[in-house]
């Protein structure tokens, strides 16, 4: 493990790039205009990026080593239901973790 | 009036960020509790979190250094793991571009998953709101959210234990995600995407520097976007 000197770097390095990363369009583009087709695909850039990081994280939870397991998928479930259903992302999250807790009362 | 203040996009920004601190805090402990026992100091543990401000990409960085793998790939796969933030970047230019350089600098700096998802949904249920409301929402946003990065790396890192055992937190992120993606199925266009989204991250999910959320969100962007020209060509073409 790097360590003094070359970890600072490591992560001023790591740092910077972030930044960078993050300010691209949003610095760099700024206020000029971008082509309709672009502007039309970015409209779904949350809808198309956060349900995949969010997948693999329900199908395959790092708490039980992989393995595909009840209570976290029927939470999962119950809170994309009630949130699409109600619009309502406090009630779908306060619904999701009471589901977790139950089944894991359950069948944990 | 007090009733307007709390009704300010300032505070709809700090509501809507709220419910993220049971993700935020779990989190960021777990952060300066791996980071000290894996031989960081707590100043260290801390630069990480406030010159990256990136969970997972700290993880990933720390545990590649722990690996003793090449500095370089430990760099590029972290980086890898932001690349998702670029995508972030372009969403919010159309809203925020036209505020001074210094605030973008500063939302640039303080983009994370949840003040994404939480400006882009608030965003486009107020197309009224001016630059400055919008920044001032996304700012009310971070407070509940980045503080709390730094104060919970620093108390994991001092204290060396995380959260207590047996409280099913993992959990967290996914929960406050999926509550988001409900609202945000507004249109069979959004649906496919969320759809294809799902799909490809699952199948991709081999791939390593997590390419396979780049490669599920590219595909899901184009796929959200095919549908909506389809659907106004179909619209379109029984309007007389």
């Amino acid at each position: 493990m790097i360590e003094g000197a070359a970890l600072w770097l490591f992560i001023a390095v790591l740092g910077i790039g972030t930044f960078g990363l993050r300010f691209v369009f949003l610095g760099l583009v700024g206020d000029r205009a971008l082509p309709a087709w672009l502007l039309r695909h970015l409209r779904y850039t949350a809808v198309a990026v956060l349900p995949g990081l969010v997948a693999p994280l329900v199908v395959w939870p790092a708490a039980t080593g992989g393995a595909l397991d009840a209570p976290r998928m029927a939470a999962a479930l119950v809170t994309l239901t009630l949130g699409y259903a109600f619009r309502n992302v406090i009630l779908a999250i306060a619904a999701g973790a009471v589901t977790l807790f139950a089944g894991l009362a359950l069948l944990g | 009036m007090p009733r307007q203040s709390i009704n300010s996009p300032y505070w709809q920004g700090v509501r809507d960020g709220a419910p993220f601190v049971i993700v935020i805090v779990p989190f960021s402990m777990l952060f300066g509790v791996v980071g000290t026992e894996a031989g960081l100091r707590v100043a260290e543990v801390m630069g990480f979190s406030v010159l990256v401000i990136a969970g997972a990409a700290q993880f990933t960085a720390l545990q590649l250094l722990s690996d003793n793998a090449p500095t370089l790939i430990a760099l590029v796969s972290a980086l890898a793991v932001n690349l998702r933030m670029a995508m972030y970047s372009a969403s919010l230019t159309p809203y925020l571009g036209a505020a001074p350089l210094w605030q973008r600098a500063f939302a640039a700096y303080f983009m994370v998953d949840q003040s994404y998802a939480c400006a882009v949904i608030r965003f486009e249920q107020e197309p009224h709101w001016s630059v400055s409301e919008r920044m001032s929402y996304y700012f009310g946003v971070i407070t509940p959210i980045c503080p709390l990065w730094y104060v919970f790396t620093l108390v994991g890192a001092l204290v060396g234990t995380a959260v207590p055992p047996g409280l099913p937190l993992d959990f967290a992120l996914p929960i406050t995600f999926l509550a988001m993606i409900g609202p945000m199925l507004r249109t069979p266009a959004h649906a496919a995407a969320a759809l294809v989204s799902v799909t490809l991250a699952l199948v991709f999910a081999w791939l390593p520097y997590n390419l396979g959320l780049l490669v599920a969100g590219i595909a899901a962007m184009m796929t959200g976007a095919q549908v909506e020209v389809m659907l106004e060509r179909r619209k379109g073409a029984r309007q007389p």
